[in-house]
């Protein structure tokens, strides 16, 4: 391909009259060097269009109306569903498991994800850097292990961890018969997502770490500081923004993990039915379509407004 | 100074040894329990037997699952990729007007439309358009999730690529669509691989979507219909679980070791959702 002519090397002759090549500089000065033009460009771009129109820009707006029906999984509102208004969201609002879960839910986000990832992944990111090479891959290596393998797998790992007669952390602890999922059903959860899912912080917070200029840490060491100051003083002002960005990200795929629910399945008693959990219950296992319509255009609001301030710091950096 | 330095050195390493301890000790049990010749929930020193695998193979549901994951993975890897390459090329050479905007928007949407947060309207729509029960539709829906942020990777790594070459293809009087083929295609490698392997890690341990929209367990992908894996007793088949849990993440384990060796897994992090 090195020797592929440049277009000006190319025999006059054979070249396109004047102005339609006047017509291709302008094309070019474009950026569109293959002569795709505006009509084949709409051409490419229509089928994924097409895809994410249909099965996720319809989904998302079709659960505008479908909030406001009685839809049902069975029976008569199943295939004559009707417009029933604003009653669903008044009863979510009014019902005590609606409140109750998405109590638990921020329980869940602020303890597992806001504290527990960014914590510990920043902890880890921060720790590594002075360890040994071997150790220290080693140690990134089990962690990126815990985010990447199947949730099925590692649900049913934890299933086995936390198991009440037979399960490893009983046997190492000495606390035969403790059934950790009855006791402490939150506890576990939270545990178990900070487990699943502080590989992420690490990367972001090892990357945001390695950004820091090291004169600055030299300085701070000259200067005497111990390890809260150099934080405070050289750390924390450089990598505000990766501390904003992980916050945002962990919140809001912590708060839509269905995960939880292959280990505790919401149970007992709704201790762990987090948002997503009961959205699956009420719409799925007990049939109000209608209703878990609702509370799915609730959720994706939430979603929408972490969302929108995050693409919002995305997009101010990138300018 | 040398004490205090000292005493970090250990306080470094003991906390690197507690924090290795939490995330290896859940991990052990996929290690010991499929060799174990009477396999319990406890890790331990396993009784060494391969038997367990014979176990794994004879089960009819337990292979067509992971066929079935491999079929959804790769349909959606393929469906996703060719899209994406197409859309991202185009928005990338020509100016569509609004095509920033647009970019942005479909990234938010992508975003908040999650599995979970959509699962009621997802699954009304499957069943208005007869796709419930079908692999086809969890294929499209999971593709329809990914494309925003396919494309979006996409686009950003097609305008770092030369132009040069496409200028001289088509002063040889190449198609648009040749030129794709035969000139962006090869540059546009690594990136595509990229989101190839992204793609199939997405759609491999997803759960949700395909218990909501699947109900036959012999179309069902792995990560489903390990939950079903009980014996005769109502216990859980641990041998069969333990071999199955093992041989299903080994795909992912592998790619991100292929990911990371090749292109290092820093730069890729963000994208896992």
């Amino acid at each position: 391909m090195t020797t592929v002519p440049s277009p000006t090397d190319v025999d006059p002759a054979g070249a396109p009259s004047a102005p339609e090549g006047g017509a291709r500089r302008a094309h070019v000065d474009d950026g569109d060097a293959a002569g795709l033009g505006r009509w084949r460009a709409t051409g490419f771009v229509a089928p994924a269009m097409l895809v994410i129109a249909i099965f996720l820009v319809f989904p998302a707006v079709w659960t505008l109306y479908l909030g406001l029906t009685n839809w049902r999984l069975t029976g008569l509102a199943a295939a004559e569903p009707e417009f029933v208004g604003t009653e669903n969201y008044t009863d979510a609002l009014s019902d005590p498991a609606f409140r109750n879960s998405l109590m638990l839910t921020l329980v869940f986000v602020f303890f597992s994800a806001i504290i527990g990832q960014s914590v510990l992944g920043f902890a880890l990111a921060w720790t590594a850097r002075r360890l040994r090479p071997a150790v220290r891959s080693v140690l990134e290596t089990v962690v990126l292990l815990a985010w990447i393998i199947p949730a099925s797998v590692v649900a049913f790992l934890w299933l086995a961890l936390l198991d009440r007669r037979e399960g490893t952390l009983n046997a190492l602890l000495g606390t035969d018969g403790t059934a950790w999922l009855l006791e402490y059903p939150m506890q576990s959860i939270i545990v178990f997502n900070i487990w699943n899912g502080t590989a992420f912080s690490m990367l972001l917070f090892s990357s945001a770490l390695a950004s820091v200029p090291p004169s600055q840490f030299e300085t701070a060491r000259m200067a005497g500081a111990g390890t809260f100051a150099t934080l405070r003083d050289v750390v924390l002002p450089n990598i505000r923004g990766h501390i904003l960005t992980n916050t945002l990200l962990i919140t809001l795929w912590t708060f839509n993990v269905f995960a939880p629910y292959l280990i505790t399945a919401g149970g007992p008693q709704g201790r762990t039915e987090i948002l997503g959990v009961y959205i699956y219950r009420v719409a799925l296992r007990d049939g109000s379509l209608g209703q878990g319509a609702a509370l799915s255009l609730i959720m994706i609001i939430i979603n929408l407004i972490v969302a929108s301030v995050y693409l919002r710091l995305l997009r101010e950096r990138r300018s | 100074m040398t004490v205090r330095a000292s005493l970090g050195v250990i306080g470094r390493y003991v906390f690197a040894g507690f924090v290795f301890v939490f995330f290896a000790l859940p991990l052990l049990w996929l290690l010991s329990a499929p060799f174990d010749a009477a396999p319990t929930v406890q890790v331990s020193l396993p009784d060494f037997t391969l038997e367990n695998f014979r176990t794994l193979w004879d089960n009819p549901y337990a292979m067509r699952s992971l066929g079935n994951s491999v079929v959804i993975a790769a349909g959606t890897m393929a469906i996703t990729l060719v899209l994406a390459a197409l859309a991202s090329y185009a928005l990338s050479r020509v100016r569509i007007p609004g095509r920033d905007t647009l970019l942005y928007l479909l990234l938010l949407l992508s975003s908040i439309v999650t599995g979970t947060a959509a699962m009621v309207p997802t699954f009304l729509l499957m069943t208005e358009l007869g796709l419930i029960d079908r692999q086809l539709g969890v294929v499209l829906v999971l593709t329809g999730g990914l494309l925003p942020t396919a494309i979006f990777i996409l686009k950003d790594f097609m305008d770092s690529t030369p132009r040069s070459y496409e200028e001289s293809a088509r002063v040889f009087g190449a198609s648009s669509l040749q030129i794709l083929r035969h000139v962006v295609v090869p540059i546009a490698r690594p990136g595509l691989a990229t989101i190839a392997v992204w793609a199939v890690v997405q759609v491999w341990g997803n759960f949700l979507v395909p218990f909501i929209l699947l109900r036959s367990p012999d179309r069902q992908p792995a990560a489903v219909v390990m939950f079903t894996f009980y014996t005769e007793g109502g216990q859980p088949n641990l041998a069969l679980i333990s071999t199955f849990s093992l041989l299903f993440s080994i795909p992912v384990v592998v790619m991100y070791l292929f990911v990371n060796r090749r292109y290092g897994f820093r730069f890729h992090g963000g994208i896992k959702r």
